[in-house]
């Protein structure tokens, strides 16, 4: 049994997903590599976008596939951690906006 | 400054067990194909070469800089400097090879007292692409280096320089404290006397190879990159980048294994590996010699030292045509110009 629920080697078989459902696998890898590719944004600035959601998505296999990923491109490291803050910034965001729910609620009921 | 692998008496200084390890572990247990069994998949075995394009010419393995991921192991301590005796040798080639580029190397080439004498000589032969890979900093390193831009001038040299990114912090990290600086000023020299303006016959290329256990990204991307911060930061011009992969062997296998990258860096570089790069790996073009006047099928397997499968194994026997009849020798650090758009001295090869 492994020791961790997360193993950094997995990420070298997720192209293996294929094998249990080859018709939706390969629609997925498709539709992925589609939209990585240079478009009205840059291969640069997807990779970015997708290290800053990486993030907010909290999944470890994203934030090493593409911290590499920009590594690759030649993106700094106060790139990447600017995207990071710009994710953190909308994840704190929508958190902090439901406050106006919150502060609807009191006024309401108790205003 | 750091030293050499040499120096130091690094266990990895011995290219047989450099050996030993990429023919080892990964690769003996079969979780990943050795690069034989991976070419003889497409019909690639043995790996022959075409038509000679490339001589390559190694002036000793000295520098002044000591890069954290050389695969030369150059360095200060570094004496190994090709003779007088041994250039002759190599003019009389260059006199009649079918060759149409001449590529001088190290080390730092301009570190040889004969340097200057052997480029006049070799200029006279008259061929095409007369190639000089200057580390930049050398060009600053002291004052009787300070004419090199003059001098490349005159001889019509086509200059290939390293430039690992365009920020300081990256660039020293990989090659040194004060490189960057010393690079960008060599750089503006270079510029100054017309090298890497746009139209300019005086060709400056430069060379990125990533600063870690990563493979390099697309080199059109990365040479718009490096060409708008340049500019933008130090109205620096070149030509084109050529974006090389870091092959695992000396310096930056020793790198790779000490931070517990050398596994998945190895997994990186198969995963990538694209047959049609193959065709066109730089071995299958190219002769390099050594400052000793070994031949060998490319500079890692001179680094290596995997001398030429061949009847003709020294410049002082060098026949081209027994030459182009040889198998290229190969391992499992070839997977580095077989990843993703291939690479080699002059960049992406698919």
């Amino acid at each position: 049994m492994s020791k961790t629920y997360y193993n950094a080697a997995d990420l070298r078989k997720f192209g293996k997903i294929t094998e249990w459902n080859e018709e939706l696998g390969n629609k997925f890898f498709d539709y992925y590599g589609k939209v990585f590719e240079e478009g009205a944004l840059t291969a640069r600035e997807k990779s970015l976008i997708a290290l800053a959601v990486a993030h907010t998505e909290q999944c470890p296999y994203c934030i090493d596939a593409y911290t590499k990923d920009g590594l690759q491109r030649g993106v700094t490291k106060e790139e990447m951690m600017e995207a990071v803050h710009v994710g953190a910034a909308i994840k704190s965001g929508a958190t902090l906006v439901h406050s106006v729910q919150m502060m609807n609620k009191v006024n309401k009921l108790d205003g | 400054m750091k030293k050499s692998l040499q120096a130091r008496n690094n266990d990895l200084a011995n290219t047989e067990r450099q050996l030993e390890i990429l023919s080892n572990g990964i690769f003996a247990d079969g979780e990943l194909p050795t690069f034989a069994n991976k070419i003889k998949e497409t019909n690639q075995f043995p790996l022959r070469p075409k038509k000679l394009e490339i001589l390559q010419i190694n002036l000793g393995y000295m520098c002044n800089q000591v890069c954290t991921h050389c695969h030369v192991d150059a360095g200060p301590d570094r004496k190994e400097i090709m003779t007088i005796e041994t250039m002759q040798q190599c003019l009389d080639v260059i006199k009649k090879t079918e060759a149409h580029t001449l590529d001088l190397t190290g080390g730092a080439p301009e570190m040889n007292p004969n340097f200057k004498w052997f480029v006049e000589e070799a200029s006279k032969a008259g061929i095409k692409d007369f190639i000089v890979r200057s580390n930049l900093t050398i060009i600053r390193a002291n004052k009787k280096y300070h004419d090199l831009p003059q001098f490349f001038k005159k001889h019509g040299v086509h200059v290939v320089s390293s430039m690992p990114h365009w920020t300081r912090g990256k660039t020293d990290k990989q090659r040194g404290d004060g490189v960057f600086d010393k690079s960008i000023k060599a750089l503006q020299m270079l510029n100054e006397v017309g090298y890497g303006t746009k139209g300019s016959d005086l060709k400056l290329d430069l060379v990125y190879n990533p600063s870690g256990a990563f493979l390099p990204g697309d080199q059109m991307a990365l040479e718009n990159d490096f060409k708008k911060a340049l500019k933008t930061d130090f109205n620096i011009d070149f030509h084109n980048l050529f974006a090389i992969t870091n092959l695992p062997i000396s310096r930056f296998l020793d790198y790779l294994i000490a931070s517990e990258n050398y596994e998945d860096y190895m997994f990186a570089l198969v995963e990538a590996y694209n047959p049609s790069a193959v065709e066109n790996v730089m071995c299958t073009n190219t002769i390099s010699v050594s400052w000793d006047g070994w031949l060998y099928d490319c500079d890692f397997n001179q680094m290596l030292n995997l001398k030429v499968a061949s009847k003709v194994k020294h410049i002082a026997d060098y026949n081209e045509e027994l030459l182009q009849n040889r198998n290229i020798i190969i391992n499992q650090h070839c997977y580095g110009c077989t990843a993703g758009a291939g690479s080699s001295c002059q960049g992406v090869v698919a």
